[in-house]
């Protein structure tokens, strides 16, 4: 496999490069515990969300470095690599999610600002003051998470390959590092971190723009290349969508974007901001990072255009560093993109640990918890759902991560009616939301597995057929069965409970 | 009322048919791309009014 990306020797310049970055943020995971400390880091509300005091630059920084995860990198140019235009549906999934945020997620602020909430099932509970509501969706973000930290393993287990190293003992090694400054520095660690992996990525693709269109001879010749590659291949793959794409890419991109805030980590990143003003303001800085998404993307045709040989389409990035740039270089890019998996993962982890402290240990096991226990439980957490993260990458294949990331998608999109809509009205009840929910995610379940785990379900009405994202469509059939057991409840007296 | 331009970017970006072709292309970029690229200033443009509107 090595021998593939075309580093088959330890390249000594890139490593040492690579190392005295990953020192340099592991160093800063362990001195983030002192930074912005508040009176005491026995709570969840400073181990879980930093004090919930990051003003626009920080928490920026922080869902930059959270939401567009190492695993993008080198996921989005693969898949372009692949088939061409219909992989940059990331582009306007990462474009329209901002205008949901700006819509929505000041308001979620607010509730969990005003009543003390962590998560998105506290805000649920505090609004339905349904356990099973609460459960259900601190159990969906849980499961969706779980494979989304493994995914950040397999882009790090991408670059470490790159460099000429074999065996599973470096991936080990940093995710244990990983492990430690988490526990110990809780939400501050990849806060801090994220500022140099953020500044890392950005000299990192804007040099790559640049440079690599200069020597392949510019974009208007990377298209052609890569278009020509394309039509010698034929299939549904081509510098533009094929008719029967487009439905798939549009419905993709919706339900992409109004799944992407409901995930623990970014939720995370929202909770912990100082103001909803501080998030307002946020959806119109952070875009900036779509464009380098958009740029990255782009990564996968210059890899045509580079003539580059690869085994699987997951090392067309680090393959066309490692033959277009000096090694020092491509070891600044490759730990740009290692630590680029640490900060995702760690904030995934925090979430996770944040909804089974609040929403599993303290609603089952231990009502009466105080703050320093839970900050205690959430940390003891937060080592599990790692470990079991490496235990996966180590020990299962692949594929089984990318197929439940796959799922986890779909069923996190599921959630969304139990926390947006309660933010704008009272018409929905906890009982209709529930069945809604477990209704979408069974009949989404079904057909994924149906279809031989596919994102994409044709729907035949006729003579025509329809290419529809499965979460998107479960989405629909869940608000509104949702909706007709909520009118159902309330016909036969049900009231919502008084909120909070 | 303002809070409705926040539509825009979903009707400009999800209407597939009107920008999946190649020409006008605009410094070797196919106009499927660019447009795509454009729409991301644009949309930060949109949300910044409605912040400027709402506050």
């Amino acid at each position: 496999m090595s021998n593939a990306v075309g580093a088959p020797q330890i390249n000594v310049t890139a490593m040492a490069v690579f190392v005295f970055f990953f020192l340099l943020v592991t160093l800063m995971g362990f001195f983030a515990a002192r930074w912005k400390r508040g009176d005491t880091k026995a709570s969840l509300d400073e181990w879980g969300l930093g004090g919930r005091q990051f003003g626009g630059w920080i928490t920026w920084f922080l869902i930059g470095g959270d939401f567009y995860t190492a695993y993008t990198v080198i996921a989005v140019p693969a898949l372009v690599y692949a088939v061409g235009a219909y992989g940059f549906f990331a582009l306007p999934y990462t474009i329209i999610v901002y205008p949901i945020v700006f819509a929505i997620m000041p308001r979620v602020w607010a509730l969990a600002h005003r009543h003390g909430y962590v998560t998105a099932g506290d805000i649920v509970h505090g609004t339905y003051r349904s356990r099973g509501l609460e459960l259900a969706v601190a159990m969906t973000g849980m499961v969706a998470t779980m494979p989304y930290i493994a995914l950040q393993l397999v882009g790090m287990e991408v670059v470490i390959k790159a460099l000429g190293l074999t065996g599973e003992l470096p991936l080990i090694a940093a995710f244990i590092i990983l492990a430690l400054y988490t526990y110990s520095s809780g939400l501050r660690a990849p806060a801090l971190i994220a500022f140099v992996k953020d500044i890392m990525i950005y000299i990192v693709v804007l040099t790559a723009v640049v440079v690599v269109p200069t020597k392949l001879g510019g974009y208007g010749h990377v298209f052609d290349v890569a278009g020509a590659a394309f039509a010698a291949k034929g299939g549904a793959t081509g510098l533009l969508l094929k008719p029967a794409q487009m439905l798939p890419f549009a419905t993709l991109a919706l339900g992409s974007a109004l799944a992407a805030f409901m995930y623990p980590h970014t939720m995370t990143g929202i909770l912990a901001a100082r103001s909803g003003d501080t998030v307002r303001r946020n959806a119109i800085y952070l875009p900036a990072y779509t464009i380098v998404l958009g740029l990255i993307a782009l990564l996968g045709y210059m890899g045509y255009a580079a003539a580059i040989k690869v085994s699987s389409p997951n090392d067309v990035v680090p393959a066309l560093f490692n033959a277009l740039f000096p090694s020092w270089f491509a070891g600044f890019a490759f730990a740009a993109i290692a630590i680029g998996a640490l900060v995702p993962a760690a904030v995934m982890s925090i979430g996770a640990s944040n909804l089974f402290t609040r929403n599993v240990w303290k609603a089952y096991v231990d009502p009466t918890i105080s703050p320093s226990g839970e900050a205690k439980v959430a940390k003891i957490a937060s080592l599990v759902v790692k470990l079991g993260a490496l235990a996966a990458v180590l020990f299962l294949p692949t594929q089984f991560a990318l197929d439940l990331q796959l799922l986890g998608g779909m069923i996190i999109i599921q959630i969304f009616p139990a926390i947006v809509f309660g933010l704008f009205g009272r018409f929905f009840l906890a009982g209709g939301l529930l069945t809604g929910w477990a209704v979408g995610i069974v009949w989404g379940c079904w057909v994924v597995f149906g279809d031989g785990l596919k994102p994409v379900h044709v729907f035949k009405f006729g003579d025509s057929s329809y290419g529809i994202y499965v979460g998107l469509a479960a989405l629909v059939l869940n608000v509104v069965v949702a909706a007709i057991v909520s009118a159902v409840q309330r016909a036969a007296g049900a009231q919502p409970v008084a909120a909070e | 009322m303002v809070n409705l331009l926040l539509l825009l970017p979903f009707v400009g970006l999800l209407w597939v048919p009107f920008f999946n072709m190649t020409e006008p292309s605009l410094f070797g970029f196919p106009f499927f791309y660019w447009y795509m690229f454009a729409w991301v200033p644009v949309s930060s443009l949109i949300t910044w009014v409605v912040w400027r509107t709402g506050r």
